[in-house]
């Protein structure tokens, strides 16, 4: 076989944008491919196809010899390639360790313990990363990130390892490292075929094989010598640039950099700035100054501090220690005015990626307050000159990773800054693109006089910045002039000199040579379904919710709250109910009366009313809830006989309210009544009957008998379904999903995994739950508690996977977390037997309970603890309980995709 | 201070740009104020009203035939008559709350002046329904039990006529109060879900730094999320007042409504507020999704709108006191049943406006803190 992979006339659209048009390509076996091209040109879609990541949309595309088109051919090399996404450390987990990452890769390839020990070990030391096992992914430097990453894909010795633009954004130290990296895999490993996607050209040189894209189109292939051969070029720049149709050649001319005219006095000064975290000095006593005007470039490996000086100098980070000054006054955080003179750009996107580039360019305008007329054409004008008027109108999430960067770019310079604080603002830039940008920059310096602060990691353009300091853990090693710094250290050019620097001062660990371990028998088959994933993932997940102490207090803390609240809170025993008398008589007669009503525990007596007009205003300004008007002439008329009126006025905005009250008004009369027909010495006629009520499963009449079942149900339709309703949507929104998408793990191990420990977790605070209850409410469980139990279970399963259902077919945590609320408040609380008796809810209400758990759960609860019920009576509504959890989750992995549309 | 109300507007509209790009959102928000409001309204009782009963007649004499029919409609369905051996399970499936057990020679004794006991098996689990209609059980029984016996038997009139009158809700139909309590309900859950996790997720994409460092204060980005939340919330609360709740339902509406939505405009100020204040707590949005869910809860069950403030206990009462439900839920009664004026509720509209003063210094006390805190 001498092709890794093969594309036919494929064509792959997003929106309106065609990212693969009509492509056909041949990638040959065993060789270091490069895809390169500028920004946006359908580098990442071909290479997500040929992962198999992302669904064909037209065309063929076959891969190890097989068509990806093909859901068995898929899963069944699924475990021979390897694809690391586009982002610094996207498909890591930041709670993980390093060595917990790998961990959890080699138990997604179904590695034994001793292998995947031996392996780990082996690739930790063979990057350099085997001081650091135990650091948690996300305090990794960029460089350090793409390393695991690297060591996460190569784990099960793929066949094919596919490298979505893996250096950018790390600095140059790394970038050496992690090149060399591939070679010595490549040296031990010689089959194994590697297509990487870059949009750097001095990284392409060192391919053997290159297939160059523009506009979804395969305009040249070859060998880099044969590109430069058949162009007529010196480099493989120029080459590509000859390969464009004519019409798309850019104006390509060097950048040249103006002397600095000796700007008056500085725009930047930190003095010992330091900042810490913790125990954590990420920047420890950085001093240095920049000119007006002057183009500062800032230097250092990833992670050394040069984000969070930046952040001090914006006013977004305050300084532990020391100070910064821009244009000689120190820097308040609440000044605005400063901010109008300040563009920044963050090293992470940070627009909103739900506005359009065009609505995003607008807002800021608007927030800087531009004057109008010209607002508009500058925003016009920013769109032209950073090449983004073709995308104006498209979302910056459908845009790839160069066009972003040149957004953030347009978006800080738009309200013609004075000071530029630039954070990586060139990273995933295309060439082309980063030198139109430098062209723009030197412009802004040398003609507006605005002074740059730029950090990045392309020596390049610092060597266009007129001074640059190196930084590194913190400190600034040196500053000066790039030929001066050069010139100092004695090496050929800025990238040795850089290294030499970093080598001299840091503890970067040799990359040591180990044994590699065998490579796994091929032909293994791929097991269908294999537990170790499933327990991978579960696994994982425990470990990310164990570290997330905020959410696993309030996994517990809240369900507790709610029990204690509601048990304590919630009761249908109406008591205190404010009342008020008008008593036009002021008889013996009607005080007796009125005794009754004042010795009750159900009514409070509030001021008199003096007027018939009051009863109204206090009645509806909801102070009363009850007022009694005692006509003049009561106790007379009641002697002599006449059968007097007496009026109840009850409030009868809450119904169940005025319910209550009208029941124990007409017991205290009747009281009343009998007491005095006993007074007068009529004889009572006893009642001919005697009815006698008994009140069945509570004979005491208990609330918390009936409400704590209820309060169960509830909190184990709200909580279990929220920790899960955000577990898949959230891989997606943060990307991690990949994995999911590029290893041998089905979608059912996938949903199995990540629902097991919430099951778990809320199976544990049912416990708790259940132990409240009986201990400090005293409920007993009369019934089957074995049926309590299991429906608990059965319960909790149904719940989580509701949750689980609507992370997986929506896109957004925000839309997971609302409709997760609204669909288990509102029928858990209103059609399921919490407040209301199932009995004498309407037709419509039942049915609204019955399509949910809730309710049958709620039967099994009552059932099981107040009415004393045995396990068959409940087993119907456990089998319910089954069904609907089935359900739940079989509409889950129905929604959940492998592939990206 | 101008500058400052157009920049609050700028960022008012991107906020609003953000909710409606998100169509699950809105079509959530869409059920909520329509589909919702009418299943709860309709499905929902609260008083006695339907109850299904269950009678045993073991006499089948006149008398125990005329208390099967006196068991009516609205509040019993039709009784159903069944066996001895049906009550157990009819009760412990919740089939009925309530079985009457007419024993034999029920008639022949009660006109033999043996007083004859008859029973009433309540379900005491379905609180809400087995106390009161425990009480109109027995008074049906007693009145018709007397008004046969009376055949024979002169009573005399009673000497006082009580007469019982509920003001603004003359048939105390739970509708009319379900109805609105649920768009109450509602506006709180969206209030604080909707503005809370915009919070969150400006600040899990990176872009709340963004904000920051344009001349924009944390404020305007506050009020900025609370109004256009809140403009979606209220309007589309009041859009389904007056359509589903007045026009669908035909639930009349006594007050102003101008004056409900000032106060709606408070309430959703304050409840905004305390959304962002919880996600001024929670780092990420599975942090926010479990902090809120208890306090929505709360503020669903324990303000007034589904059960009566007086049950709780005093200190309960008390806590409930400083959350803006609690005040809106007695404005809005006041207001939409009573036809109170502003003269009346003034009182809850400071204290609404008062908590929501208080709840916004705080969340912007926190703001900076939180901002500044490294993953």
């Amino acid at each position: 076989m001498t092709d890794v992979a093969a594309l036919e006339n494929v064509t792959h659209v997003y929106g309106r944008t065609r990212a693969l048009d009509g492509v056909s390509i041949k990638l040959p076996a065993g060789k270091m491919i490069g895809l390169i091209g500028p920004d946006g040109v359908g580098k990442s879609t071909l290479l997500a196809l040929v992962a198999g990541v992302r669904r064909i949309q037209s065309g063929s595309v076959t891969a190890l010899g097989g068509d990806m088109a093909d859901a068995r051919h898929r899963a069944a090399c699924a475990a021979r390639i390897a694809y690391m996404p586009q982002g610094l450390g996207k498909n890591l987990y930041p709670t993980l360790s390093v060595f917990e990452n790998l961990d959890f890769f080699g138990r997604l390839f179904g590695q034994g313990r001793a292998e995947r020990e031996a392996r780990i070990a082996d690739l930790l030391a063979s990057t350099g990363l085997d001081p650091f096992p135990d650091r948690p992914a996300g305090k990794l430097s960029g460089g350090m990130k793409q390393k695991l990453s690297l060591c996460c894909a190569l784990i099960h010795d793929p066949d094919l390892l596919i490298l979505d633009e893996p250096t950018t954004g790390v600095d140059p130290l790394s970038r050496r490292q992690f090149w060399d990296l591939i070679d010595r895999i490549r040296a031990r490993r010689p089959g194994m075929s590697v297509a990487v996607a870059t949009a750097y050209m001095e990284e392409a040189e060192r391919f053997d094989w290159l297939a160059a894209l523009n506009g979804g189109k395969v305009i040249g292939a070859g060998a880099p010598a044969e590109l430069r051969a058949l162009t007529g070029e010196k480099t493989l720049d120029a080459a590509f640039i000859a390969l464009l149709p004519p019409e798309a050649r850019v104006d390509h001319r060097a950048v040249v950099l103006p002397p600095l005219k000796e700007g008056e006095g500085f725009a930047i000064e930190a003095e010992n700035l330091t900042c810490r975290f913790g125990d954590f000095t990420a920047v420890d006593h950085v001093n240095f100054r920049i000119r007006r005007g002057e183009i500062f470039g800032f230097l250092g490996s990833n992670g050394c501090g040069k984000s969070t000086t930046m952040k001090m100098l914006t006013g977004l980070l305050a300084p532990t220690e020391g100070e910064a000054l821009l244009f000689g006054q120190k820097l308040d955080a609440g000044d605005t005015a400063t901010r109008r003179r300040v563009g920044y750009m963050s090293q992470n996107f940070s627009l909103y990626s739900e506005l359009t580039v065009r609505q995003n360019m607008v807002l800021h305008a608007q927030l800087f307050e531009l004057p109008e007329p010209g607002a508009s054409s500058r925003v016009k004008e920013m769109l032209e000159r950073f090449d983004l008027e073709g995308v104006a109108d498209q979302k910056p999430e459908s845009l790839p990773l160069g066009m972003r960067q040149r957004l953030q770019l347009a978006v800080a310079v738009l309200h013609k800054p004075e000071v530029l604080i630039l954070d990586e603002p060139t990273s995933g830039v295309d060439p082309v693109a980063r030198d139109s940008f430098w062209r723009l920059l030197i412009g802004l310096s040398r003609e507006d006089g605005v002074t740059i602060f730029i950090s990045t990691h392309f020596m390049n353009e610092a060597e266009r910045c007129d001074r640059i300091s190196l930084m590194h853990a913190g400190k600034v090693l040196a500053v000066g002039a790039p030929a001066a710094l050069v010139e100092a250290r004695g090496k050929p050019d800025l990238e040795q000199t850089f290294i030499s620097y970093l080598e001299g001062a840091a503890d970067f660990a040799e990359p040591k040579e180990l044994g590699f371990v065998a490579a796994r028998a091929s032909g293994e088959k791929i097991r269908r379904f294999d537990p170790a994933r499933l327990w991978a993932y579960a696994r994982r997940e425990s470990m990310e919710i164990l570290r997330d102490r905020l959410r696993l207090v309030f996994a517990f803390v809240g369900p507790l709250t709610l029990l204690l609240t509601f048990g304590y809170g919630i009761s249908f025993d109406v008591e205190n109910l404010a009342y008020a008398v008008y008593d036009q008589d002021n008889s013996l007669e009607s005080r007796e009366l009125l005794e009754n009503f004042s010795g009750s525990r159900y009514f409070s007596q509030k001021p008199d009313i003096t007027s018939a007009s009051e009863i109204d205003r206090r009645l509806a300004n909801g102070e009363l809830k009850l007022a009694l008007e005692i006509p003049a002439g009561f106790g007379r008329d009641l002697v002599s006989g006449k059968s007097p009126q007496a009026a109840v006025w009850i409030d009868g905005a809450m119904p169940f309210r005025a319910d209550t009250i009208r029941s124990y008004v007409t017991g205290i009369s009747q009281t009343w009544l009998a007491e005095q027909q006993r007074r007068r010495g009529l004889t009572v006629a006893a009642s001919p009957i005697n009815i006698e009520t008994r009140f069945r499963y509570n004979q005491a009449f208990k609330s918390v008998y009936s409400i704590i079942p209820g309060v169960l149900m509830l909190i184990l339709m709200l909580v279990p379904s929220m920790l899960t309703a955000l577990g898949v949507v959230r891989e997606k929104e943060v990307g991690s999903i990949a994995n999911f998408r590029s290893t041998p793990v089905t979608r059912t191990e996938f949903l199995l995994g990540k629902q097991a420990p919430y099951v778990a977790l809320s199976f544990v605070s049912f416990g708790v739950l259940l132990a409240t209850a009986i201990l400090l409410f005293g409920l007993p469980v009369r019934g089957s508690a074995l049926a309590l139990i299991l429906g608990a279970a059965l319960y909790i399963y149904a719940t989580t996977s509701l949750g689980l259902l609507f992370s997986t077919f929506l896109r957004t945590q925000v839309a997971a977390l609302f409709l997760t609320a609204i669909v288990s408040i509102i029928p858990a609380v209103n059609f399921s037997g919490l407040l209301v008796p199932v009995a004498s809810l309407s037709e419509s209400g039942r049915l609204a309970g019955l399509v949910f758990p809730c309710g049958w759960f709620q039967e099994i609860s009552i059932g099981a603890f107040t009415k004393g019920l045995d396990f068959w009576r409940l087993a119907p509504n456990l089998a319910v309980l089954l069904a609907f959890g089935l359900v739940y989750q079989l509409c889950a992995l129905a929604a959940l995709r492998k592939q990206e549309v | 201070m101008l500058s400052g109300l157009r920049r609050i507007f700028r960022l008012s509209v991107k906020e609003l740009r953000s909710l409606l790009a998100d169509p699950v959102l809105l079509a959530v928000i869409f059920y909520v104020f329509t589909v919702a409001v009418v299943q709860v309204a309709t499905g929902l009782k609260f008083e006695v009203e339907s109850a299904q009963v269950a009678v045993v007649d073991e006499d089948r004499s006149d008398l125990s035939r005329r208390i099967v029919s006196a068991l009516l409609p609205p509040l019993f369905k039709t009784a159903d008559v069944i066996t001895p051996a049906q009550i157990d399970p009819g009760m412990d499936s919740g089939r009925y709350v309530f079985v009457v057990e007419i024993p034999p020679k029920f008639e022949s004794e009660a006109l033999a002046g043996k007083r004859p006991s008859i029973q009433i098996n309540v379900d005491a689990t379905a609180m809400a329904l087995a106390g009161n209609g425990a009480v109109y059980i027995q008074q049906i029984i007693a009145r018709e039990a007397a008004s046969f016996l009376a055949r024979s038997d002169h009573a005399g009139a009673a000497p006082v006529d009580l007469v019982v009158r509920s003001k603004f809700n003359p048939n105390l139909n739970s509708m009319w109060f379900t109805a609105v309590m649920e768009v109450i309900n509602n506006i709180a859950i969206l209030s604080i879900i909707l503005t809370g996790s915009a919070l969150i997720r400006e600040r899990e994409h990176g872009t709340i730094e963004h904000l920051l460092v344009m001349p924009v204060t944390p404020l305007e980005i506050m009020l900025a999320k609370i109004f256009a939340n809140g403009a979606v919330i209220v309007g589309a609360s009041l859009l389904s007042l007056l359509f589903v709740v007045h026009w669908g339902l035909g639930i009349p509406i006594q007050g102003s409504v101008p004056l409900f939505v000032a106060g709606a405009i408070l309430f959703m100020i304050s409840v905004t507020a305390l959304g962002l204040l919880l996600a001024t707590f929670a780092r990420t949005m599975p942090q926010f999704g479990l902090l809120a869910l208890p306090v929505i809860i709360t503020l669903y069950l324990l303000s007034g709108s589904t059960t009566p403030l007086e049950t709780m206990p005093a200190w309960l009462q008390f806590v409930m006191k400083f959350t803006p439900n609690t005040h809106f839920v007695a404005f809005a009664q006041a207001v939409l049943y009573r036809g109170a004026g502003i003269e009346l509720v003034w009182p809850q509209m400071l204290v609404m406006a008062a908590l929501g003063v208080a709840t916004l210094a705080l969340c912007r006390k926190r703001f900076a803190s939180v901002i500044s805190a490294q993953d």
